[in-house]
C-alpha cells in the first residue's frame, strides 16, 4: 500500500497531506512569534524607559526591505501560477527572482546589523536592542530556511516537474505558503520595532 | 527509492502505481535503511520505545543516587560513590552542586526524554497508524527526522554531564535569575538540547495530526476512532501549539547566557554582595509564564496517551464497550483546550497578583471536571464486566486509583490559599509523581505488555509480569505516599540533606529512609520486567495475530507482527465503532471493526 492523498485531496477532508502539514507548521510558527511578541510587550510595559524605534533604527532601510519582501511574495505567487499555466521557463524566472530578493533582504539586514554592532549597540546594550536582535535574528533564520527550500526547488528539486507535474506544483504552493508567512512576520516586525 | 516514490505518486494512473508497489515489496533493504535510518513507522516506534525506556532507566538511576543522599546525608555512597569522580562526589560524598544536577536532569530526562517519547513517539508511532488502517505515517521522512533529532537532543543532555562544570543544575523548570547567573555552562547545553527536543516533537506532532485526519481507513469516521487515537490526536495539538513558546523562551534564555542580554534579569540584581554587570530591565516572571505555558499542557501530554492506553486495555479485558465513549471524546477535547489557560496556577506564590490568581484557580477547578469525567467513565466501564486479570489489565486497573490520588491531591495546589502552605514542599512532588509515575508509567507498562504480541508475535511471561506488577505497586506507593506526609509538615522539596537542619522536619525525617528503600526496591522489581522483555522476544509463547480477542484494526486486519511494507495486505474497511464487545446474539464475544455483520 502506498501512502494516499500525497497529490490529490481526500474527498471528505478536501485536503492533500502536504497542505494540511504546512498549515499545522505555520500554526506552530504563529505560536513561536506570538510568544516573542508577547515577551516584547511585557518587557516594554514593565520598563521605565524605552527608546522610540524610529530614533534608533533606520526606517528607510526597513521600508526598502519591506518592499523587497512583499515583491518576493508576489514573484513567489507568479512562480506557482506559471506552473499552473504549464510554463516551466517562467517558473524558473520568478522563483529565481524570489531567491534573489531574499538575498537582497539579507544583505540590507547585514549592513543594519554591522552598523549597530560597530556602534556598540549589540544585544547586550539594552533590552530594546536585545529583543530587536533576537526577533529579527530568528526572522532572518526563517529567511535563510526559505532560501534553502526555494533554491532546492529551483535547482535539483525541479527535476520532479518531468515526472510528477501536479505534485511539483503543490510543492511550490506549500513553499509559497511558508514564504508568505515569513513575509507576514516582517510586516508585523517593521512597525513594532522600527516605528513604535 | 526516489524512483519508487515519484513513480508511485505520478497521477499517470494505476499502472505505474502497481509497478512501484511490487518493486517496494521485493526490494531488500540494507541493515542501515531497515533498522537505523528507517522510514517505517513501526521501526521508528520501536526505536523510540527502546531509547526512551533506556532514558527512563537512566533518569531513575539518577534519582536512586539522590535518594541515598536523602536517606543518609553526607555519608559516602557505597560502591558507586567512588566512580562519580572527585568533582562530583569527593570521597564518595555527593556535593550539593552535583545533587542539584541530578535533580534537574532527573526531571528533564523523565519528562522530555522518557515519558513523552515513549507515550507519543513509541506507542503513537507504532500503534496509531495500524489502528486507523494506514499504510504508514503521512510523512515517513519527517518521522525519521523526528526520531534522530530527538536522539541528538538526548546525546546533548547526556554529554552535558561530562562538560566542565557538569550538567544544568537549576531544576527542570530552569527559573532565572538562578539558571542564568550560575557560572557553569550546563544550562547552555540544556537549552541547546531542549531546542532539539522541541524540534523533534514539532515534526512528530504535525505528522500525527495529518496522519489521523488524512489516512483513516474507509468507513473509519472520527467517532469510530479508538479512544487511544483520540488521545494521540489531542496530545499532538498540545505539542504543536504549546512547545513553540518554550522554544521562544529557550532562545531568550540562551541569549541571556551567551549574548549578554538580560531578558530575565531585572535591573539592580545583586549577586554575592555585588551588583550584577548586565544591562538589566528584564523580568524573571516572563520566563515562568512562557515556561508554564508549555509545561502545563505538557502535563496533559504526559497523561492523555496514558488514558488512551488504559481505555483500550479496559475495554478489551472487561469485554464491554467503554462507558460513554462520546462523552470521553468530548471530555478529552475540552481538556486539551482548557490546558492552555491554567498555566499560572504554578505561579500563585510569585507575586503576580490576586486577580490573576483568582482567574487561574477558577480555570484550574474547571479543568478538573473533564479529568473526573474520564476517570469516572473508566471506572463505570468496569461495572458488570467479566474482567480478565492479565498483566496489562492489572497495570491498567492500578492506573485508575493512582491517577485518582494524583488528581485529587492536585486540587489543594490549584487553590491559591492552600497552595501557600503546600507550595514547593514534598507534597507537590508526591502529587505530580502520583500522576506521572504510578499513573502514566503504569499505563505505559500496561501498553508494553498489551502490544508486545503485536510487535513480536509472542506474549510476555504472565508470571514474571505479575511479579513485576505486585512489587512495583507496593514499592511505588512506598516512595510517594510519605511525600504527602512530609509535605504537609512543610518539608521543602529542594533540600540537599532532606531536612536534617530544620526543626519542623524532625517528626517526619524517618520517612526519608523508608522512601529510599522503597525506591531501590522498585528498581529491583524492574529486573523481572527487563528480563521478561528480552527473553520474550525470542522465547515468549507464540500467540496468534489476535491474542486478546480485540476489535480494533491493529489486531484484526493484519498479522502479528504486521507486514514490513504497507502494514496491510489489503486496505481495511471499517463497519463498526471501536468497542463492539459482547454484542448480543453473536457466537463470538467480540465484533472486529473490519468485519461486516
Amino acid at each position: 500500500m502506498e501512502i494516499p492523498y500525497t497529490v490529490e485531496a481526500r474527498p471528505d477532508t478536501g485536503l492533500a497531506n502536504g497542505k494540511l502539514g504546512v498549515w499545522l507548521f505555520l500554526a506552530s510558527e504563529v505560536m513561536l512569534f506570538a510568544a516573542l511578541f508577547s515577551s516584547y510587550i511585557l518587557l516594554r510595559v514593565g520598563s521605565t524607559e524605552w527608546p522610540n524605534g524610529s530614533e534608533e533604527l533606520s526606517v528607510p532601510l526597513a521600508f526598502f526591505n519591506t518592499v523587497v519582501l512583499i515583491t518576493s511574495s508576489v514573484t513567489m505567487v507568479m512562480a506557482w501560477a506559471s506552473l499552473k499555466m504549464n510554463n516551466f521557463g517562467k517558473f524558473r524566472l520568478f522563483l529565481g527572482a524570489t531567491i534573489l530578493l531574499s538575498f537582497v533582504f539579507l544583505v540590507v539586514k547585514y549592513f543594519e546589523y554591522s552598523h549597530h554592532l560597530h556602534a556598540g549597540e549589540g544585544p547586550w546594550h539594552n533590552t530594546y536592542y536585545a529583543i530587536y536582535f533576537t526577533i529579527t535574528g530568528l526572522h532572518g533564520l526563517h529567511i535563510i530556511g526559505g532560501i534553502v527550500v526555494n533554491a532546492y526547488l529551483w535547482g535539483p528539486g525541479a527535476k520532479m516537474w518531468q515526472t510528477a507535474k501536479e505534485r511539483f506544483t503543490n510543492r511550490i504552493e506549500i513553499a509559497g505558503l511558508y514564504w508568505h508567512f515569513v513575509d507576514l512576520v516582517w510586516i508585523f516586525l517593521f512597525p513594532v520595532l522600527y516605528l513604535l | 527509492m526516489d524512483n519508487v516514490t515519484t513513480a508511485g505518486h505520478a497521477p499517470a494512473g494505476t499502472h505505474a502505481h502497481g509497478h512501484a508497489h511490487a518493486h517496494a515489496d521485493h526490494h531488500e533493504q540494507s541493515f542501515v535503511t531497515k533498522w537505523i535510518f528507517s522510514q517505517d513507522h513501526k521501526v521508528i516506534g520501536i526505536q523510540y520505545t527502546v531509547t526512551s525506556l533506556l532514558f527512563l532507566l537512566f533518569g531513575f538511576a539518577l534519582m536512586a543516587l539522590m535518594r541515598y543522599q536523602l536517606a543518609f546525608p553526607m555519608q559516602p555512597i557505597p560502591v558507586i560513590g567512588t566512580m562519580l569522580g572527585a568533582a562530583n562526589a569527593p570521597g564518595g560524598i555527593m556535593l550539593p552542586e552535583f545533587y542539584n544536577q541530578l535533580g534537574a536532569m532527573h526531571g528533564t530526562i523523565m519528562v522530555f526524554l522518557g515519558v513523552v517519547p515513549l507515550a507519543v513517539g513509541g506507542f503513537g508511532n507504532y500503534v496509531m497508524p495500524l489502528m486507523i488502517g494506514a499504510p504508514d505515517m503521512a510523512f515517513p521522512k519527517l518521522n525519521m527526522a523526528s526520531y534522530w533529532v530527538y536522539f541528538l537532543g538526548g546525546v546533548v543532555m547526556l554529554a552535558s554531564f561530562f562538560m566542565p562544570g557538569g550538567a544544568a543544575q537549576s531544576g527542570w523548570t530552569s527559573y532565572p535569575p538562578l539558571s542564568v547567573i550560575t557560572a557553569t555552562n550546563g544550562q547552555t547545553w540544556w537549552l541547546i538540547g531542549m531546542i532539539f527536543l522541541i524540534t523533534s516533537s514539532l515534526l512528530g506532532s504535525i505528522n500525527f495530526i495529518v496522519t489521523i485526519v488524512q489516512l483513516r481507513a474507509k468507513g473509519l469516521g472520527f467517532f469510530r476512532l479508538p479512544f487511544f487515537v483520540w488521545a494521540q490526536f489531542v496530545t499532538s495539538f498540545l505539542l504543536l501549539l504549546a512547545f513553540p513558546p518554550l522554544e521562544a523562551a529557550g532562545v531568550l534564555q540562551l541569549m541571556d547566557k551567551v549574548a549578554g542580554t538580560s531578558f530575565f534579569l531585572p535591573s539592580g540584581l545583586v549577586v554575592g554582595n555585588r551588583p550584577l554587570d548586565v544591562s538589566g530591565g528584564g523580568n524573571s516572571l516572563l520566563w515562568q509564564h512562557l515556561f508554564w505555558f508549555l509545561a502545563h499542557p505538557e502535563v496533559y501530554v504526559l497523561i492523555l496517551p496514558a488514558m488512551g492506553i488504559v481505555s483500550e486495555i479496559i475495554a478489551n479485558n472487561t469485554r464491554k464497550p467503554l462507558w460513554g465513549y462520546r462523552v470521553l471524546v468530548y471530555a478529552i477535547i475540552f481538556l486539551g483546550f482548557m490546558s492552555f489557560i491554567v498555566w499560572a496556577h504554578h505561579m500563585f506564590m510569585t507575586g503576580m497578583g490576586t486577580t490573576m490568581s483568582s482567574f487561574f484557580q477558577t480555570t484550574t477547578m474547571i479543568i478538573s471536571i473533564p479529568s473526573v469525567i474520564i476517570l469516572s467513565a473508566l471506572f463505570l466501564s468496569l461495572y458488570g464486566g467479566s474482567i480478565r486479570y492479565n498483566t496489562p489489565m492489572l497495570f491498567a486497573l492500578a492506573f485508575l486509583p493512582m491517577f485518582g490520588i494524583g488528581g485529587l491531591t492536585g486540587l489543594p495546589l490549584g487553590l491559591a490559599p492552600s497552595d501557600i502552605h503546600l507550595h514547593d514542599t514534598y507534597y507537590v512532588i508526591g502529587h505530580f509523581h502520583y500522576v506521572v509515575a504510578p499513573g502514566t508509567i503504569f499505563a505505559l507498562l500496561a501498553g508494553i505488555y498489551y502490544w508486545f504480541p503485536k510487535v513480536t508475535g509472542r506474549q510476555m511471561s504472565e508470571l514474571l509480569g505479575k511479579i513485576h506488577f505486585a512489587g512495583s505497586f507496593i514499592f511505588i506507593n512506598g516512595i510517594f505516599f510519605p511525600m504527602f506526609i512530609q509535605g504537609l509538615h512543610g518539608v521543602n522539596r529542594r533540600l540537599y540533606d532532606g531536612g536534617v537542619q530544620y526543626a519542623h522536619a524532625q517528626p517526619v525525617l524517618h520517612w526519608n529512609q523508608v522512601m529510599s528503600y522503597a525506591a531501590w526496591g522498585l528498581m529491583l522489581f524492574q529486573i523481572p520486567f527487563i528480563f521478561n522483555f528480552f527473553w520474550s522476544i525470542w522465547k515468549g509463547k507464540p500467540v496468534g495475530s489476535n491474542p486478546w480477542k480485540a476489535t480494533t484494526l491493529e489486531w484484526t486486519a493484519t498479522t502479528s507482527p504486521p507486514l514490513a511494507h504497507g502494514n496491510f495486505e489489503t486496505a481495511p474497511e471499517v463497519f463498526h465503532g471501536p468497542y463492539e464487545y459482547s454484542v448480543p446474539g453473536r457466537a463470538q464475544d467480540f465484533l472486529p471493526q473490519n468485519q461486516r455483520d
